[in-house]
């Protein structure tokens, strides 16, 4: 063991640094206040969402606007805002819980998430003293519901390039916006909209804060969309809008940094969201699996079906320990900085800077296992899957959007080894030690002597081999490709993938090994059992990635010796993957639930 | 108005129900504990309602152990005043009943409210008990309550209308749905639950009744459809399967 002390782990490190179990943070330890807010977010949905799917979704007029403001009533729209502008203070994960459990409302989770994530958070940390006094006690209650306007018709993935730009007026007293802005989520009833703009022929954009009867601002109708259909999103549109200079957020030109680092908490906070969907759509194929019978039982009694549920919990386990472990290394942070003297908006804003390769990875994996679990709840449910009158409809369209706003999966993979490596850089990070002695122990004998069989032992070796298989595929694609890796898309989504893979198998590796650390191994036992499956798959994930990369850039005996290295560090032993999955199946069966 | 509501916790409804100790006990093992939901929807928000328009406390009383603190602290959160815990574990009715008249006894509370019965044991007893110790009027099953130049008028659904009682103050009352409706605690009320106090106190009022042992219902069998056409094989069954006729 390295250390003794808390999350000792920065940002990034690890690809390169063990983590020792005792210091990640594993759902297990809510607290019974975070539980009880959690029960009441859970509360609200079933008492004033779940019933009200199809009304929402048919936009029944004001109903979104006065669930929002009921959900500001309740509090929910504050739990992580500083109590002097009217919010709780509490930390970064217990808000992220009250992500994942309104994470299970549907279109309602996309509005409240946007109004507290993206519509909130930029004038929180980057208003100045004026602007949080004047806007945020209102958006914290609900009073008031806020947008964020970033993309435009010419201008997404690209976010720097929009054409929407401000103006000084004359007496100096307005900037006068021109431009057009698309896809703006709560658009449609908004009262503040952040406003992303460049001033004059400024090369980055610089961020405004608009109110709703400011003069020159209007709406186009409703889209029409595949899924998240009760939440608004609508074109918003500035004719020589004029905006009071003060309303002008943080520095001129300092917009781009804004959007990334609110997107960074963003793409942290959809993944909490995504675990939301993910049990409830458990739950709910579950229960039909029990339900519905085929050839005189009912399909949980089959394997192809337990297969299906087994793999849908695993998955969504491994993704909520990872997206916690990431919340509670971004409260770590923020405290530690805090302790050294740093404002805590900005101390905010650097904690999740740190973990911003960890935020983009987890909104990969988040969003895709939430896309796998609806797609496989829509096959549990067969015909009826297929219905618009069953519950698999909704859950199979709504989750679609995930993989696409908050930046796109593809773009946050390429953050993800972009960011990794510039850090490496930097000097932030040393990527090239670890991955220099990873190429040097390619060149050695395999020393299989002397190996720890205690608990999780044999699980650990196969982390830190993972952990060799990418340094050993970026480094040399870094050491090869140079500067024309950065085009060299495929092979970053290859790093990436493999990267996600390690990360979100490590984590639950850790999680399973406290659980039985702190509660005893009957506790643990069936969470291990979905530790040890994930990280056996992840093997394979890895393999196939890190396979595609190399021979992308390889050739001759340095791509045998590389393949061959691949193969050593994804190896493990053999298990029985079936009996584990039924195992984890039949206990979900029983509790006719996702119960882990 | 000094109001005392009675709160008891019971397991979830969807807890799996066993017993240990030779069937004698209940078993605790992984379930997950409310707050009996006649005794929070509608007695403790329908006195916290009473208290919004009237003035006056809200405090909430319990019958067990420390592991009960949980469900004290969510009736806090959702709005009562203060709490007492009578640090006893619950055997029956009437020590639980008993315990809380000894406490209630003196303190000029002008209205005590409790559930009309727990979802667990659904005894329907502590209520009317503590009237009695207490020597006060009571009113079971109310399914409204107001107070109204200084009694009580309770309206009560019976078969085919509504009955209503007027009662002097102070009495006892038992909850029933329909009294008021479910509040959700919201956060400032979750965080102010942390500094409300809870005292605790002893009390040694022997149970009068002995669990002798639990059974469970038992497994209800497979049910058999029968074609309406089919009236014969109906009258079969009837007479040589289930033996009714
Ligand atoms: C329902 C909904 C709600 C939204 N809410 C908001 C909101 O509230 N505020 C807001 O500002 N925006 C919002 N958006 C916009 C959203 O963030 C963008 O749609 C998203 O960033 C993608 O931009 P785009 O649509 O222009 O796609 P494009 O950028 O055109 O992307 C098309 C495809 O090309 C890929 N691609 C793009 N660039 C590259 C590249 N360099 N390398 C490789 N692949 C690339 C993408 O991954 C994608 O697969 C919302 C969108 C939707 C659909």
């Amino acid at each position: 063991m390295e250390t003794t002390e808390k999350s000792t782990l920065k940002g990034g490190e690890f690809l390169i640094r063990e983590s020792d179990s005792a210091s990640v943070f594993i759902p297990e330890e809510w607290n019974e206040e975070q539980r009880m807010i959690a029960q009441s977010a859970q509360d609200f949905l079933d008492a004033e969402v779940h019933p009200n799917l199809d009304r929402i979704d048919k936009m029944e007029p004001g109903l979104m606007h006065s669930l929002l403001t009921k959900a500001g009533e309740l509090g929910l729209m504050g739990v992580s805002v500083p109590e002097e502008y009217g919010g709780f203070g509490k930390d970064f994960n217990t808000s992220m819980l009250v992500a994942e459990v309104a994470g299970a409302g549907f279109s309602f989770a996309v509005a409240l998430s946007a109004h507290t994530g993206i519509g909130t958070l930029p004038i929180l940390y980057y208003g100045n003293e004026a602007q949080k006094q004047k806007y945020i006690p209102k958006l914290t209650t609900g009073e008031w519901k806020a947008a964020y306007c970033l993309t435009e018709p010419s201008s997404g993935s690209d976010a720097n390039s929009g054409k929407t730009r401000a103006k000084l007026s004359a007496d100096g007293k307005h900037y006068v916006i021109n431009g057009q802005k698309m896809w703006i989520t709560n658009g449609g009833f908004a009262d503040v909209y952040t406003v992303f703009a460049k001033i004059d022929d400024d090369e980055n954009l610089s961020a405004f804060i608009v109110e709703r009867n400011f003069p020159g601002l209007s709406l186009n109708e409703e889209e029409k969309k595949m899924g998240i259909k009760g939440s608004s999103t609508v074109q918003v549109f500035f004719n020589d809008c004029e905006v009071p200079v003060e309303n002008l957020l943080s520095e001129r030109q300092n917009g781009f940094k804004i959007a990334v680092n609110i997107l960074n908490i963003g793409r942290i906070k959809l993944a909490a969201a995504a675990i939301g969907g993910c049990k409830q759509c458990i739950s709910t194929a579950v229960n039909y699996a029990n339900e519905r019978e085929q050839f005189g039982r009912s399909i949980s009694k089959y394997g192809a079906i337990r297969h299906k549920l087994a793999e849908m919990a695993i998955r969504t386990f491994a993704s909520e320990t990872a997206t916690y472990r990431i919340g509670q290394n971004i409260d770590d942070a923020f405290d530690a900085l805090v302790a050294g003297g740093m404002e805590p908006s900005k101390a905010k804003l650097k904690s999740v800077e740190q973990f911003a390769v960890e935020c983009a990875m987890l909104k990969v994996h988040g969003s895709e296992t939430l896309d796998y679990v609806v797609d496989e709840g829509v096959q549990v449910y067969g015909g009826m899957g297929y219905s618009a009158e069953a519950p698999m409809d909704r859950a199979y369209r709504d989750a679609r959007i995930n993989r696409i706003f908050e930046g796109t999966n593809e773009i946050n993979r390429m953050l993800t080894v972009d960011m990794m490596l510039k850090r490496a850089m930097k000097g932030e990070l040393d990527l090239m030690g670890p991955a220099t002695a990873v190429a040097a122990e390619l060149m050695s004998i395999p020393d299989f002597g002397d190996q720890d069989d205690s608990p999780f032992a044999a699980e650990k070796r196969t982390i830190a081999n993972f952990k060799k298989a990418v340094l050993m595929v970026a480094g040399a694609a870094v050491q090869k490709l140079m500067m024309t890796l950065a085009k060299e898309q495929e092979i970053l989504m290859n790093i990436a993938d493999m990267m996600i893979e390690l990360y979100v198998s490590e984590s639950v590796i850790l999680r399973a090994e406290k659980i039985s650390h702190k509660f005893g191994d009957a506790e643990a036992a069936l969470k291990t059992d979905m530790a040890k499956v994930y990280l056996n798959d992840a093997a394979d994930r890895i393999h196939i990635a890190g396979k595609n990369a190399l021979n992308a850039f390889t050739e001759g005996d340095e791509q045998r010796m590389m393949l061959m290295g691949l193969r050593r560090f994804t190896k493990v032993a053999p298990l029985n993957t079936k009996e584990l999955r039924q195992r984890i199946a039949l206990k979900m069966i029983e509790e006719n639930k996702y119960c882990f | 108005m000094k109001i005392l509501v009675c709160i008891s916790q019971v397991p979830d409804t969807t807890s799996k129900i066993a017993f240990t100790d030779n069937n004698t006990r209940f078993n605790e093992d992984k379930v997950q504990f409310i707050v009996n939901p006649y005794d929070e929807w509608y007695a403790l928000v329908r006195a916290l309602e009473l208290k919004e328009s009237l003035g006056g406390t809200v405090t909430i009383i319990t019958v067990g152990p420390l592991a009960v603190e949980p469900i004290i602290r969510k009736a806090l959160a959702i709005g009562a005043d203060d709490a007492v815990r009578i640090d006893m574990d619950p055997q029956d009715a009437f020590s639980t009943a008993k315990s809380i008249a000894d406490y209630a006894r003196g303190k000029g509370f002008e209205l005590i409210l409790a559930g009309k019965e727990t979802i667990d044991f659904n005894g329907s007893e502590v209520g009317g008990m503590i009237a009695g110790l207490l020597d006060l009027p009571f009113i079971s099953l109310a399914s409204k309550l107001d107070i109204s130049n200084g009694s009580a008028v309770a309206e009560i659904d019976i078969e085919g209308g509504v009955e209503v009682t007027t009662s002097p103050l102070p009495c006892v009352i038992s909850a029933a749905k329909g009294m008021a409706e479910a509040r959700i605690p919201n956060m400032r009320g979750i965080m102010a639950a942390r500094t409300k106090n809870i005292e605790v106190i002893s009390s040694d009022v022997a149970p009068l009744v002995q669990v002798k042992a639990f059974t469970l219902p038992a497994p209800k069998s497979a049910v058999k459809l029968i074609d309406p056409s089919n009236m014969d094989q109906l009258v079969e069954l009837l007479h040589s399967e289930a033996k009714v006729i």
